[in-house]
């Protein structure tokens, strides 16, 4: 159980600038519930995730995972518990190294390293038969420069280490609305696959109401760092994207501004 | 160019290609542009001074020398990481500060080591001559260093070091403070530069506040160099050319220094400038190399 409390996050606090980025936000999330986050631009979607990942910790509020106070945690610390995969290709993985020396680093996430081999000999197979199941042929470029990568290609590699230490939560921000439309949606069966052969709890980020109604079993709204909406399950099931944009107009009083949001 | 002036200048690429290794370490592992060398240089050398003339064995002295500048390197890292000061300027202050102690340490400006032990004695004490107990007293201490580096870069801690260079953020979401990859990097870089300090002291016999002048500078040219000329397309390569680099580089350095333009020839003081041109031309063109391949 991963618990946010009123958590409050401000941004340029205090100056013409100020933003409300997450207004006392609460959300409570049970073990294996993957959720796909809504909002339009600007609502706190990212702020949310970043929140839980401790890039910035909240101005109140705390957050707990199990029993486990973590709000004052560093980032690098929560990431013992927590996978991540960026929007932006480039961040999750180091394009200096090799395919294989990322995936190391990624098999050590949150634990001790000292001075073993980085890349250990008996890994390598176990690399080289998860990249044989992404079948994008890296399986042969094991010692390639992961800056060689095309952008989906990298994706899919980031999907693989933010799992292969099992996360508690893990967050995905966008992580295909950089990619075009057919690596899109092979990201997304990859990180479908993923999520439901561990049953891991997801939190995702998407601009596209489709796919946010079609994964995972629960869908928040967010506006203006308030969630408006959280469905589940049965409830959720039975939403349409006209349901969706009622619901919204219904809860904020504004129009969405659908044309990024539908076709995303 | 004489054979006495070849020997000389193999000598101090291989005892400057310390320092080169641990520029390299900082400037293209790290990321991190670090000015401390210019006072860990001298730092190492009055370290290691003081500590002969107090008695102290001279390879014992290497080892006070070492741990000094790893103090110095975690002073720029804590400056950087903690405190939130720009990595150059956090180097500056921490080079400006070295200079004071390093006068400290030896309580005036230079002190002199004549007639003291030092680890060349061992070497010369078999018979050898000067200038070669000296070229391969150093050549072994650069091999080893460059050894120990290309396994250090290939272990988990190494491994995380380059990433942390290259991806601050991605390293980070594996569980790792970058803060403390930081801090380590640059002590072990200024690490190996006062080790080469204290054997440069050793080796010319006397200890100086200013020797440490351009260091820098001329660290950033051998690396550049070696990259040049004997290529960097993976660490163990670039850690070979770095210290390849560092022995051309000395070794231009003598020729130039050989040259006569009628009236006109090089003086060692013009050397600062000659080493901050070469490195600009090398980094305003990047692709000179390319350029010249597609040439040949
Ligand atoms: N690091 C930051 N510094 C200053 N303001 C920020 C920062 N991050 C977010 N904000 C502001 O906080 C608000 C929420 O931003 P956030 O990135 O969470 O929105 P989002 O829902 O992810 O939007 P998008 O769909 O555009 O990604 C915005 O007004 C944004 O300008
Ligand atoms: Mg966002």
């Amino acid at each position: 159980m991963i618990t946010l409390a009123d958590v409050v996050k401000f941004f340029h606090r205090g100056t013409v600038n100020e933003v409300l980025a997450l207004n006392n936000v609460s959300l409570e999330i049970a073990r294996g519930d993957c959720i796909t986050v809504i909002g339009s631009n600007g609502a706190g979607k990212s702020t949310l995730l970043n929140c839980l990942a401790g890039s910035f910790f909240p101005d109140s509020g705390t957050l707990r995972i199990d029993d486990e106070n973590i709000t004052t945690w560093p980032e690098y610390r929560r990431a013992k518990f927590i996978g991540r995969v960026f929007q932006d290709p480039m961040r999750g993985t180091c394009g200096a190294m090799s395919i294989e020396e990322n995936m190391a680093l990624a098999l050590k996430r949150g634990m001790r390293r000292g001075f073993s081999l980085g890349v250990k000999a008996a890994d390598r197979e176990r690399f080289r038969a998860q990249l044989r199941a992404l079948d994008l042929g890296l399986e042969n470029r094991l010692r390639d420069r992961v800056g060689l990568l095309s952008g989906g290609q990298r994706q899919a590699m980031t999907m693989l280490m933010a799992t292969l230490v099992r996360p508690r939560l893990l967050l995905l921000d966008e992580h295909t609305a950089a990619l075009d439309p057919k690596t899109a949606k092979q990201i997304l069966d990859l990180t479908r696959e993923i999520v439901e052969r561990d049953r891991l709890t997801t939190l995702m980020v998407t601009h596209n109401m489709h796919q946010a109604l079609d994964f995972g079993n629960r869908l928040v709204m967010l506006h203006r760092g308030e969630i408006i909406l959280d469905v589940r399950d049965a409830e959720k099931a039975g939403l349409t994207v006209q349901d969706l944009l009622e619901r919204f107009y219904t809860a904020s009083g504004e129009r969405m501004e659908s044309d990024r949001m539908l076709l995303g | 160019m004489t054979w006495y002036a070849f020997y000389g200048a193999l000598e101090q690429g291989f005892v400057y290609g310390l320092m080169v290794l641990g520029v390299y370490l900082t400037f293209r592992v790290l990321d991190f542009p670090d000015l401390t060398v210019d006072g860990s240089l001298p730092l190492g050398a009055a370290v290691s001074s003081v500590a002969i003339t107090a008695g102290v064995n001279p390879y014992l002295s290497l080892l006070y020398a070492a741990a000094a500048g790893f103090a110095a390197g975690m002073v720029t890292g804590i400056l950087n990481t903690k405190f939130r000061i720009l990595h150059l300027l956090a180097s500056i202050l921490t080079m400006i500060s070295l200079y004071s102690v390093n006068i400290r340490i030896m309580g005036r400006p230079n002190m002199t080591l004549l007639g003291k032990p030092t680890v060349l004695d061992a070497l010369t004490g078999l018979g050898l001559p000067p200038y070669l107990a000296s070229t391969t007293l150093f050549g072994v201490f650069g091999l080893v260093a460059m050894a120990a580096l290309v396994w250090f870069l290939r272990t988990e801690l190494g491994q995380t070091m380059i990433a942390t260079g290259d991806n601050p953020q991605m390293i980070t979401s594996q569980g790792v403070n970058t803060h403390t990859v930081i801090i380590l990097g640059v002590g072990l870089s200024n690490a190996l530069v006062a080790l080469s300090g204290a054997l440069v002291a050793q080796n010319q016999g006397a200890a100086d506040v200013g020797m440490g002048v351009g260091t820098i500078v001329a660290g950033l040219a051998s690396v550049i160099v070696g990259e040049t000329v004997f290529g960097c397309r993976t660490v163990t390569r670039a850690l070979i050319a770095a210290l390849l680099g560092s022995v051309v580089y000395r070794l231009a350095i003598a020729l130039a220094l050989g040259l006569k333009f009628g009236e006109f020839s090089f003086t060692p003081s013009d050397l600062n400038l000659i080493t901050a041109v070469l490195v600009v031309v090398a980094l305003v063109s990047p692709n000179i190399k390319r350029r010249f391949r597609g040439r040949a």
